[in-house]
């Protein structure tokens, strides 16, 4: 296959296109749309993360709402207590019958520990939970069908959990973070910088990751595993430290959609969410860090579009959407900038 | 060759027996490689030729018998390790990584610390660029290191192979069927590259071209349902009835 990469103008430029998008929407958009552009951004992280772990490393996760949990709960836990009158637990808690908050929340009441937790958390239970599967030489669709089955499990505990989980309703009615105020407007746009330096982070970082020796080492156990092992290379720490990064992106990208979306819920985080997560990316270009993100922003947008008008016809779209794309760009909507569809 | 000193002594396949549920690729099979030998293994189809190099690198676990590289076992060693102990093996169908550059691939195949934390960085050490530099001049790759190796041909596919194999800087390599689908001219050339490598290498050749095998000059072990059969110089094996006969039944 020739470099037709090369060729095409629009290919560098995309990336300074997207920040130069960021960079002037705040100024262009209404204080709604704002909101829900940061959300999608928030979503964009999480795809830059599949990107790293399917695109490169040939890892499919049905499961990246997982990780989209653990950090959008994680600041909720947070939110929920920096709110609450001391000595009172959350009214849900009351409703349950609860007097006293659960131990594990109580740490969260410490905004270093939840910052921490964010961070950590995803990541930990992501190398983890990788490592488990890939060391005993698990992959391909198994490995996605444990990811799935990791997805259930997860969304099935917080709903059956209502007394410490808000269940499936979720946790929402925030009123500041970090003694910011939710619904003034200046907290709206600073939390969208935020969220667009992180993308920016995210981004960089990752496109370092793909050019350097682990990232050539990933593609080529994606290419052949045994062949890797037949040099000399153990490939489980190169996938493990990918899905790791990849949990942390998703932990981290969930906080920052709870923050812009004011809720999180099972209903975000479970199977179908993680399913669409992985759409998103095909749809951008599962190769592409940039396409990724256009991938998600555009998905996103047109559930918005469609999901207010035809709630139904959502998923059904998105189902043709993704097999369309599939079969014919298997590089995603990256792949028709970069010339190459196949 | 200098009788056989223990500290010769590299590789010793020690009454391996290879058991697929009943059948056995290899039956209480044994040879000795010394230290700088060139040996040729030939047989029949099915004859287990490959299963020996399987054995060796690890990909297939012996029900009886050692692997002795070194003097160690190795036969339960994971595959990384063996690599590592200086084994290395090119495998019959070509074995190249096909969506990175055939420059990335003799890269990672020259890697020295393969450790995954030592992997964040994109510097490559400057005798490890040399190598690869070294590897692609050897087989006359250099104009083509920047093309991905899945658009190379058959041939050249082969060729990178053989060279990330003599990068990797293994004592002993392993090369099954290195000629497969090459020319006479190409099939010379690849004859030149394993006499290239003189005394410092040990070189396990498999391969069916008699006249490639000719080229070689090397002591040729006969292999037959998994068992040895003969020991010999190419002219001894050649004149040898009982391996006419292997190959006849098998032909005809
Ligand atoms: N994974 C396997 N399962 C069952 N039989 C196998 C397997 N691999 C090889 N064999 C059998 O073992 C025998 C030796 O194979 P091989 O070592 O590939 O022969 P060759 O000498 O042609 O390289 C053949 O009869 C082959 O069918
Ligand atoms: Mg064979």
């Amino acid at each position: 296959m020739p470099d037709l990469s090369r060729l095409d103008p629009l290919k560098p430029v995309l990336p300074w296109l997207l920040l130069a998008l960021g960079l002037v929407a705040p100024f262009a958009l209404s204080a709604y749309d704002l909101n829900l552009l940061a959300r999608f951004m928030a979503m964009g992280i999480l795809a830059l993360g599949l990107v790293l772990i399917w695109g490169h490393g040939g890892i499919l996760s049905l499961g990246q709402g997982v990780f989209f949990g653990l950090g959008g709960y994680a600041i909720a836990l947070h939110m929920k207590l920096a709110d609450l009158p001391s000595g009172e637990i959350p009214d849900f808690m009351v409703w349950s019958g609860r007097d006293s908050l659960p131990f594990w929340w109580i740490p969260f009441s410490s905004p270093a520990f939840t910052i921490a937790a964010i961070l950590i958390v995803p990541t930990l239970v992501g190398a983890l939970f990788s490592w488990a599967v890939f060391h005993r030489r698990v992959g391909g669709t198994y490995f996605a069908l444990i990811t799935q089955a990791l997805a259930l499990a997860f969304s099935t505990l917080i709903i059956s959990r209502q007394d410490v989980t808000g269940g499936f309703n979720g946790l929402t009615d925030f009123y500041s973070v970090f003694g910011f105020g939710l619904s003034s407007p200046g907290t709206g746009s600073g939390l969208y910088w935020v969220t667009l330096v992180v993308l920016c982070i995210a981004f960089v970082a990752l496109r370092w990751l793909l050019a350097s020796r682990f990232g050539i080492l990933l593609r080529a156990a994606r290419d052949g595993e045994n062949r890797v092992r037949f040099l000399g290379y153990s490939p489980t720490p190169f996938k493990v430290v990918a899905f790791a990064i990849a949990a942390m992106l998703a932990g981290i990208g969930g906080a920052l959609f709870t923050l812009h979306a004011g809720v999180v819920s099972p209903a975000l985080i479970g199977v179908v969410p993680s399913i669409e997560m992985v759409v998103w990316v095909a749809i951008g270009g599962r190769y592409s860090l940039a396409g990724a993100i256009v991938g998600a922003l555009l998905v996103n947008l047109a559930r918005d579009a469609v999901s207010s008008a035809f709630p139904e016809l959502w998923l059904y779209l998105m189902g043709v959407l993704f097999i369309f794309v599939v079969t014919l760009l298997p590089r995603g909507l990256a792949g028709l900038v970069q010339g190459k569809a196949a | 060759m200098s009788g056989s000193a223990v500290s010769d002594l590299l590789l010793s396949v020690d009454g391996v027996t290879i058991d697929y549920s009943g059948f056995k690729a290899l039956d209480n099979f044994s040879m000795t490689l010394n230290r700088g030998e060139t040996r040729v293994v030939i047989g029949p189809n099915g004859a287990g030729k490959s299963t020996l190099c399987d054995t060796i690198i690890g990909r297939v676990r012996p029900s009886q018998g050692r692997v002795l590289f070194k003097g160690e076992e190795i036969q339960r060693l994971p595959e990384q390790q063996i690599v590592a102990r200086g084994i290395c093996r090119k495998f019959q169908a070509p074995g190249v990584l096909p969506t990175l550059s055939v420059r990335d691939n003799l890269g990672l195949a020259a890697r020295k610390d393969r450790r995954w934390w030592k992997s964040f960085g994109a510097g490559i050490p400057a005798d490890e660029k040399r190598a690869v530099e070294e590897a692609l001049e050897s087989v006359g790759l250099t104009h083509r290191a920047g093309v991905e190796a899945g658009t190379l041909a058959h041939g050249e596919k082969q060729w990178l192979e053989i060279a990330m194999v003599m990068a990797t800087g293994a004592e002993l390599l392993l090369l099954d069927e290195p000629t497969a689908g090459m020319g006479p001219a190409e099939t010379s050339r690849t004859a030149q590259l394993i006499l290239g490598l003189g005394d410092s290498r040990t070189v396990l050749v498999i391969d069916h071209d008699m006249s490639f095998v000719e080229q070689l000059a090397a002591p040729v072990t006969v292999m037959h349902q998994g068992k040895f059969l003969k020991q010999g110089s190419i002219a001894e094996v050649r004149a040898d009835a009982e391996v006419a006969a292997v190959y006849l039944g098998h032909t005809a």
